[in-house]
């Protein structure tokens, strides 16, 4: 169909080439030559990474970070077909939706790092003494960490689709194949590109943590920039380290330049609230794309194939020619089938976590337990001191437009570089100056997460409508009065969503943060994050087990407890309509 | 005009399922018949299921009785040769104008050709050339209107149905819409041979239908039928268009209400409190009162001629009304408002006194405001759950009806200070009352 019109209107080619097809076809170029050289080593055996140790040299920082980065393409690629049959499966049908939503809502809440202790020893004897099986754990740790929020963002919109497209997509006679590609994708993709975005700048600090890793005798260092890290720390080296950074700066950089910039500029059409005038996002990249006809094949090729496949799929049952239509007898089977499945899976599930704590010792579950408290108490002081110092901040920030406007993407890039590879720097300075790990490690585990705090609530206070602002300003609210009755209400709902996050990325960091090393120094503070990490590295998949289900319950139990109707008060009270 | 109709719609009834198991209708044996070269329009307010009957028709939902029959077949499911027009446009926001339109022929696995041609051809139809490849968000209200237009007959409906499709647009736009499509209609270039329409505009039925189906609310029904003969182009300022406008102002006005001024409908449990209270706030209610009772109505009002004075669709007007009616500040009748002297006394009124016969007349004519207070006064907390009395209405109305309902009852009730309402803990209390 986007051929059709092209055809009509832009019939002939003048130029043979236009700039933007030379600047696309390089882009392109490189891409590919990326993709090969990142993919080269794939099926290497295993011990060819022993043969051809990692090189701390910056000449090779670029093959490395091309390697970290294919590893996040994988894994976002693997995301989205999951978010696409998961959620579908979920909003399809009513009976599955029962088991599959507040599943995905557990699974948001396990720690990311633990399934890769548990998942790394299980993909590499998947592909066995090859590197493809410890791609397939890092892959699929980064996975875990992108693909849920994704699945519950789409699954919110397949059931938001508005009624009347719906009914206009039925009373043409679409066909599910065709409403699924020409409604219920486009209409899901704005708040779809939105969580890949998030879920990717989560990603980096992932994808970083799972390169180098060993669980008990099993030691895997996978070529890149993670890796590289690591054996700067282990070799103490900070020039390393330095170089490192600016690379991995670098990679975010590009990827947001050319990947998310233009998504997000490109997906403003897929809006439905149709506000005539209101300038889409710019995005260079994608001007490029727009007026290359390289890239425009592309596009074209896939509107093609969703075409092709609606064409091959049998047109909807009303306009097949004098079919007599009988109703479809549903297989009442499934009313008996379903709880019989789902008591096996129970049954199952339970004797599986009966045999794996059968011996667990009450002393260990309360060491356990008193752990994940110390946490808790972290990460409760940590999110209130850097709502503390965050949110004035950002309500300063965002109440000046000029400020936001170089501020704004200044902490998203923040939010999204992997923090774990500043732990060294901090590691070195609690060494040096023989600090208290048990309160100087904790500032980690926010690092990284603090951020969404602040990005959060400058996008609240630049949304507060300045009619409000003038109108507290006409009335003469200052001081405290301000803040308490203007500032703090406006930006609530927006402090609230960031904070969310940031609390759920601290426990995430916790496996990193307690334990951190420099050379063969080790500090270590006292938690359920290095609790896991001390049994990932003996193997012991019982504690590792223990630790997460702990963390899990924890994340899931503060959620539901305190979050979720924070969240919902503050919908309630404070969003402004 | 053709012996079998084009459409047959037999003793159709809509209704859902409550919470709590009970049906709760919307829609009672409805029956029409649309013959070739008609337009028929189906008229009332919001809640009346005309909307809903037309879904039925358009086979997107099943009715729980009866039948609609195209062509002389039952309809059991989006049938091909009805197509639809939408209020609110719905259109692929995602697609071009020209995709938008292809959409219904490329659902058929036409030949792509053959879609090209039919596409431009109804885009040229609509006056819609030179905005093949414009997205909807670029366009205005009206251009993307026409759109839903060239969508629903490019694929060559025989029956086209129009869900309020001039109502989102504004006066202008509307009627050069609406001049278009009857001249369209009256030059045969269009491939439909039956139209229905729902509007909740008496005007807008009276101009384009030939017969104008009056519904009612609470189950929707049909009220009565009403024949447009004048001849097209219509004027709206000849008499006789005039004259069809009051009839059928008085068809709606006549039997909405039902109770008289006079008759006090005394509070049974289970009884009484049934009623669905539209949401129309004390200033709107003021507002009329005190236009009514001004120049020159001097407490007597025509209601097409304070409906054009005030710019007020039926859709809007009505339930103020009625709502006056329901709180005896006036009578409702032959197409008349006239205020009665709790009516006049309230116009003439200050603030505070205005608020005293506002709740005198509440609390003795509306059973669900006496009887939150007679709960709150029983109690010795004085306090209510509002979820208490949301589970008392939802065995009379549906969830959301019950919901709107008590929404109306809190802001009346805190005009009146008769009891107060707080909205975070969803309960009613009698602090500062009256």
């Amino acid at each position: 169909m986007q051929r059709a019109i092209r055809d009509y209107h832009f019939g002939f080619i003048r130029e043979l080439a236009t700039r933007w097809d030379l600047l696309a076809l390089i882009v392109a170029l490189a891409v590919v030559a990326f993709l090969a050289e990142a993919s080269r080593g794939l099926l290497a055996p295993l011990s060819q990474l022993d043969a051809t140790p990692l090189s701390l040299a910056p000449v090779h920082l670029p093959v490395y970070a091309a390697r970290t980065t294919l590893r996040m393409f994988a894994a976002m690629v693997l995301s989205l077909l999951f978010t696409l049959s998961y959620a579908t499966w979920a909003a399809k049908s009513a009976r599955a939706a029962k088991l599959l939503i507040p599943l995905l809502d557990i699974l948001q809440s396990v720690p990311i790092l633990g399934f890769l202790s548990v998942t790394v020893v299980f993909f590499l004897s998947l592909v066995p003494g090859r590197v493809l099986g410890a791609e397939f754990a890092a892959i699929f740790a980064i996975f875990t960490s992108q693909a849920w929020n994704m699945a519950f963002s789409f699954y919110q919109s397949l059931r938001t689709v508005p009624t009347e497209l719906s009914e206009a997509a039925d009373s043409f006679h679409l066909t599910p194949w065709m409403r699924f590609w020409q409604l219920e994708v486009p209409f899901g993709l704005p708040a779809l590109i939105w969580n890949m975005m998030m879920s990717m700048s989560g990603g980096w600090f992932f994808v970083v943590a799972s390169e180098s890793i060993s669980v008990g005798q099993t030691s895997v260092a996978l070529p890149g920039i993670g890796s590289y890290i690591a054996l700067a720390i282990q070799q103490r080296n900070l020039h390393a380290i330095g170089w490192a950074i600016a690379t991995m700066a670098l990679v975010i950089l590009v990827y947001d330049q050319l990947l998310f910039r233009p998504l997000v500029s490109w997906v403003d059409r897929f809006r439905v609230e149709q506000e005539p005038g209101m300038e889409p996002p710019a995005s260079w990249a994608l001007t490029m794309m727009r007026r290359s006809r390289l890239i425009n094949g592309l596009s074209v090729l896939f509107y093609s194939t969703v075409r092709w496949t609606s064409w091959q799929s049998a047109p909807h049952e009303a306009l097949q020619a004098a079919a007599p239509k009988q109703p479809r007898p549903r297989w009442r089977g499934w009313k008996l089938l379903w709880p019989a499945l789902l008591l096996a899976i129970v049954a199952l599930a339970l004797r599986k976590l009966a045999q794996t704590f059968a011996h667990t010792q009450l002393a260990e579950l309360q060491t356990v337990g008193l752990l994940a408290l110390l946490t808790l108490a972290r990460v409760v002081v940590l999110i209130a001191l850097a709502s503390l110092l965050w949110v004035p901040l950002g309500v300063w920030i965002g109440m000046r437009p000029r400020v936001a406007q170089w501020v704004q993407p200044l902490a998203q890039f923040l939010a999204a570089f992997p923090a774990n590879l500043l732990f060294p720097l901090a590691v070195y300075a609690i060494v040096a100056w023989q600090l208290n790990p048990d309160v100087w490690l904790s500032p980690l585990m926010i690092l990284g997460t603090q951020w969404y705090i602040l990005f959060n609530v400058i996008a609240g206070a630049s949304a507060m409508p300045s009619e409000l602002r003038r109108a507290a300003q006409n009335l003469g609210v200052r001081g405290w009065l301000w803040w308490r009755r203007v500032a703090l209400p406006g930006v609530m709902p927006y402090f609230v969503t960031g904070a969310i996050t940031a609390s759920g990325g601290s426990w995430n960091a916790a496996i990193v943060a307690d334990l951190a090393s420099w050379g063969s120094t080790k500090v270590r503070a006292h938690g359920l994050g290095a609790y896991i990490a001390d049994a990932t590295t003996a193997g012991d998949f019982h504690r590792i087990v223990l630790g997460i289900a702990t963390m899990c319950l924890f994340v899931v139990a503060i959620n539901r407890v305190f979050w979720r109707p924070l969240y919902y008060y503050a919908e309630r009270r404070y969003r402004q309509t | 005009m053709n012996a079998v109709p084009l459409l047959q719609v037999d003793a159709v009834g809509k209704s859902f399922e409550k919470p709590d198991g009970q049906e709760l209708l919307v829609l009672e044996d409805v029956n029409l018949q649309l013959f070739e070269g008609q337009i028929i329009g189906l008229l009332g307010r919001s809640g009346s299921g005309k909307s809903t009957l037309l879904r039925l028709i358009a086979g997107l939902a099943a009715p729980s009785r009866g039948q609609c029959n195209y062509l002389g077949v039952p309809v059991d499911g989006p049938a091909v040769g009805i197509s639809m027009v939408f209020q609110s446009f719905a259109l692929f926001p995602w697609l071009t104008v020209y995709e938008n339109v292809a959409l219904g022929l490329e659902a058929q696995r036409l030949p792509r050709v053959e879609i090209r041609r039919r596409t431009l051809a109804a885009i040229d139809l609509i006056g819609l050339d030179g905005f093949e490849s414009a997205y909807p968000r670029e366009l205005s209200g009206g251009m993307r209107q026409r759109v839903g237009f060239a969508r629903a007959l490019v694929v060559h409906p025989n029956i086209l149905l129009m869900d309020e499709p001039f109502s989102a647009l504004d006066v202008l736009t509307a009627e050069t819409l609406r001049t278009d499509f009857l001249d369209l209609w009256s030059e045969g270039r269009m491939p439909i041979k039956g139209v229905i329409l729902v509007t909740h505009n008496i005007e807008e039925a009276v101009l384009m239908c030939d017969r104008v189906l009056v519904f009612g609310s609470n189950p929707g029904r049909v009220l009565s039928a009403i024949e447009v003969t004048l001849p097209q182009p219509r004027n709206r300022l000849d008499p006789l268009f005039r004259e069809l406008v009051e009839r059928i102002y008085v068809e709606m006005t006549a039997r909405t209400g039902g109770v008289r001024a006079d008759a006090r409908t005394e509070f049974f449990p289970g009884q009484g409190i049934g009623s669905v209270m539209p949401h129309v706030s004390t200033n709107e209610l003021s507002g009329l009162l005190e236009a009514v009772a001004a120049e020159p109505f001097k407490g007597k009002a025509d209601l097409p001629k304070i409906a054009t004075d005030l710019q007020m669709e039926i859709d809007e007007l009505f339930p103020v009304a009625e709502t006056l009616q329901m709180l005896r500040f006036a009578e409702l009748e032959g197409g008349d408002l006239k205020l009665t002297e709790a009516g006049i006394a309230f116009a003439g009124a200050a603030q505070d006194e205005r608020k005293r016969i506002f709740a005198r007349q509440l609390l003795t004519y509306v059973p669900l405001a006496a009887h939150v207070r007679r709960v709150l006064d029983e109690r010795a907390s004085h306090v209510a759950r509002k979820s208490r009395f949301i589970d008392e209405l939802e065995d009379f109305m549906s969830e959301s009806d019950a919901e709107q309902t008590l929404r109306a009852i809190i802001g009346w009730g805190r005009y009146a200070e008769v009891y107060a309402y707080e909205d975070e803990s969803a309960r009613f209390t009698l602090e500062n009352p009256a």
